[in-house]
C-alpha cells in the first residue's frame, strides 16, 4: 500500500478517488468570529492511518471534532464546507448527528471510561444505546472489542470490575474497545497517548496497525516520531491552514513547504 | 442535626513550623469540643427522658397510646408521623428537584440558568416560619379546595379542614426541594465534560447522555443532597406544626390530622407537666438517634456510590 501511494505525486490527490473514505471540501471552522480552521481540503483512504500534526493551537483538534460533528455541542462553533463519508455529506440536510457519531468513533486525549460502570458495561454502552439487549450478542461484541483493543487478556477475569480501576493505559485501550464496539467506519483519536507512559503508548501504537484492517483512523499527535511510526499519510496544520498533506514517509524525508520542514526538524512547535 | 456529606480525604499537613503546631492544636481542641458537646447532648437527653423510658419500657417505641390525661406516653404515632411526612416529602421532592437541576444545568440557556439557580438558592434560605405562614395562607386553603372537590367526587364525607398529613407532606416537599435541587445542580455541573463527550461520541442523544454519562457520575452527590433534605424533613418543626393538625394518633387517611416527633415537642413543651416533660425529652433523644442513623447510612451509601478513582 505504501508503495502504491508513493507513486501518486501531488499531496492533495495522493489517494485515488475510488478508495476515498473520508473527504473534507473547503472546510472552515469558526468559534464565534474566530476562524480556527481555514478552508481545508483533504481526503483519507480506506484502511489507512492518517496523522494530523502541527504546533499547539493550530486547529488539529478543531478539525478532528468537525468530522464526527462534536462542534454541534459547542455553542458558537460553526462548520462550513462539506465533510463526505463515502460520498455523503455529513453536514447535509436531514443527517442526524447522532447517526454520524455512531459511524465515526472517537477516542479522547484523556482516557474517559464511565467510572461507575464495569469494564463490560463500558464496552457494551454504545450497543445498549443502540438498543441491543441480547445478552449473547453483547457478550460476543464485548469480547471481540476488548480483543480489538488488545485488552481482553488482561481483563477477561474481571469484566465486572469498574472501568476506572484499570491503569491509565488500560483505560485508554478500554476507551478504544468501547469505540470499536459499535463497529465504526472511522476512528478519530485526539492525542490518545499524550497522557500515557511510553510502554502504554507503544502498545497503542502497535494496536493501530491491526485496527486499520477494520477502520480508517485519523489521529492527532504532536509527537513526530509517533506520526512517522504509525501513519500512512500526514497532514501538517499551521495556524488553521492545512499546509501540507502527503504520504508520511515522503513528507518526513522530503517536505515541500518550508514551514513543514521547520516543524518536523524541530525548529518550532 | 443536619447530616453532612463526607468530603474527600485531604492530605495531612506537614508539621514543620511552630505556628503550624499551635494552629493544629487549636483545631484539634475545637474539634474535640464539638465531639464532647454532641455526646453531652445525647447524655442530657437520655437522662432527662429516662423516667419516660422506664415507665413505658419498649412500649415507648411501639405503643400507640399517647394520653397525657391518663399519664400514658407511647410515641409510635409521632415516630410514624415523622416517617410518613419525611418520606412522603422526599417522594415528591426528589424527582422534581433532580429534574429541575438537570434543566438548569443541561438544558436552560445561560441567561435563564443563572437567575433560576439563584432563585432556588434563595428559597433554601427562607426561614421556616415563613414557609409555615405560606402554608396557612396559601397551602391550607388550596388543600381545602381539593378536599371539597374530593368529597364531591367520591362521596366520602370529610371535613375540609385543610390541615393534616397531606399538608405537612406538601409543605416539607416545598421546603426540601431547594436543598436537593441546589446540591444536585452543583454536582451535575461538576461532572467532567469528558463524560458527556464520551457518551455523545458513542451516538447518545441528549437524554441518553444524561442517563449514561451524567446521572451515574453524579448519583453519590445527588444522594448526599437527598439525605440533607431528609435531615431537614425529619427535623423541621415550625412549619409542620402549623399545618399538620397536631393530633396524637397515626394518620389513617392522607387528610387526617397527626403529629411528628418534632411537632409534638414544639406544641407541648411549653405547658408540659412533670410526667409529660420526660416523655418529650425522650422523643428528642429518639430524634437525635434517628438523625445519627440517617447520617451513618448516608456516609456508607455515598462512599459506595462514588465512582472509583474520583473519590
Ligand atoms: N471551544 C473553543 N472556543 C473558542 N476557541 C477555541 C475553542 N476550542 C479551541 N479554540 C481555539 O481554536 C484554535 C485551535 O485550537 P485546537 O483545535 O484545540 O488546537 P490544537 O488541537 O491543534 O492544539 C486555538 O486558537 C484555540 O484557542
Ligand atoms: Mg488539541
Amino acid at each position: 500500500m505504501e508503495n502504491q501511494m508513493k507513486l501518486t505525486p501531488p499531496p492533495q490527490s495522493v489517494i485515488s478517488t475510488a478508495a476515498v473514505r473520508l473527504e473534507s471540501q473547503s472546510v472552515s471552522i469558526f468559534y464565534g468570529e474566530k476562524e480556527a480552521v481555514k478552508n481545508v481540503d483533504v481526503s483519507f483512504k480506506s484502511n489507512t492511518v492518517n496523522a494530523l500534526i502541527g504546533p499547539s493551537g493550530c486547529g488539529k483538534t478543531t478539525f478532528l471534532r468537525a468530522i464526527n460533528r462534536m462542534h454541534d455541542l459547542t455553542p458558537g462553533a460553526r462548520v462550513t464546507g462539506k465533510i463526505m463519508l463515502d460520498g455523503n455529506d455529513l453536514y447535509g440536510d436531514g443527517i442526524d448527528p447522532v447517526d454520524v457519531r455512531r459511524r465515526i468513533g472517537m477516542v479522547f486525549q484523556k482516557p474517559n471510561p464511565f467510572p461507575t460502570m464495569s469494564i463490560y458495561d463500558n464496552v457494551a454502552a454504545g450497543l445498549k444505546l443502540a438498543g441491543e439487549r441480547n445478552k449473547q450478542k453483547l457478550d460476543e461484541v464485548v469480547e471481540r472489542s476488548l480483543r480489538g483493543g488488545a485488552l481482553w487478556d488482561e481483563v477477561k477475569d474481571r469484566l465486572k470490575a469498574p472501568g476506572s480501576s484499570l491503569s491509565g493505559g488500560q483505560q485508554q485501550r478500554l476507551c478504544i474497545a468501547r469505540a470499536l464496539a459499535v463497529d465504526p467506519e472511522i476512528l478519530l483519536m485526539d492525542e490518545p497517548t499524550s497522557a500515557l507512559d511510553p510502554q502504554s503508548t507503544s502498545r497503542i501504537e502497535d494496536l493501530m496497525e491491526t485496527l486499520k484492517q477494520q477502520v480508517t483512523i485519523v489521529i492527532v499527535t504532536h509527537n513526530m516520531q509517533q506520526a512517522s511510526r504509525v501513519s500512512d499519510t500526514t497532514s501538517f496544520f499551521y495556524v488553521g491552514d492545512l499546509v501540507e498533506h502527503g504520504v508520511t514517509s515522503e513528507m518526513f524525508t522530503n517536505p515541500k513547504d518550508k514551514r513543514t520542514e521547520d516543524y518536523i526538524t524541530g525548529r518550532f512547535g | 442535626m443536619t447530616p453532612t456529606i463526607p468530603t474527600p480525604p485531604r492530605r495531612s499537613f506537614g508539621m514543620n513550623s511552630g505556628s503550624d503546631n499551635v494552629f493544629r492544636n487549636i483545631i484539634i481542641g475545637l474539634s474535640s469540643l464539638v465531639l464532647v458537646a454532641t455526646v453531652l447532648y445525647g447524655f442530657v437527653l437520655i437522662v432527662g427522658g429516662l423516667p419516660a423510658f422506664q415507665r413505658e419500657g419498649i412500649g415507648f417505641l411501639f405503643g400507640l397510646n399517647w394520653d397525657p390525661g391518663k399519664g400514658i406516653y407511647q410515641a409510635l404515632p409521632f415516630i410514624a408521623g415523622t416517617f410518613f411526612t419525611a418520606f412522603g416529602a422526599l417522594l415528591l421532592a426528589v424527582p422534581l428537584s433532580v429534574a429541575a437541576a438537570l434543566f438548569i444545568s443541561e438544558y436552560a440557556p445561560r441567561w435563564l440558568a443563572g437567575p433560576v439557580g439563584s432563585a432556588i438558592e434563595l428559597l433554601a434560605a427562607i426561614p421556616s416560619v415563613v414557609y409555615g405562614l405560606w402554608g396557612i395562607f396559601v397551602l391550607i386553603p388550596a388543600v381545602r379546595v381539593f378536599q371539597v372537590w374530593f368529597v364531591s367526587v367520591t362521596g366520602v364525607p370529610w371535613p375540609p379542614t385543610g390541615t393534616g398529613l397531606m399538608s405537612a407532606v406538601l409543605i416539607l416537599a416545598v421546603m426540601v426541594i431547594p436543598f436537593i435541587c441546589a446540591i444536585s445542580r452543583d454536582v451535575i455541573t461538576l461532572v467532567p465534560n469528558d463524560q458527556r463527550e464520551a457518551a455523545y461520541a458513542l451516538g447518545a442523544t441528549k437524554w441518553e447522555v444524561i442517563r449514561f454519562g451524567i446521572l451515574p457520575y453524579a448519583r453519590a452527590g445527588i444522594l448526599g443532597g437527598v439525605i440533607l433534605g431528609l435531615g431537614r424533613a425529619i427535623g423541621e418543626t415550625l412549619a409542620v406544626t402549623m399545618v399538620i393538625g397536631n393530633a396524637n394518633v397515626i394518620a389513617s387517611t392522607p387528610f387526617s390530622s397527626t403529629a411528628t416527633m418534632s411537632s409534638i415537642i414544639a406544641s407541648n413543651f411549653g405547658e408540659a407537666n412533670e410526667t409529660l416533660r420526660p416523655a418529650l425529652i425522650a422523643i428528642g433523644f429518639m430524634l437525635l438517634v434517628f438523625s445519627v442513623i440517617v447520617n451513618v447510612i448516608a456516609r456508607i451509601v455515598i462512599t459506595r456510590l462514588t465512582p472509583v478513582g474520583t473519590r
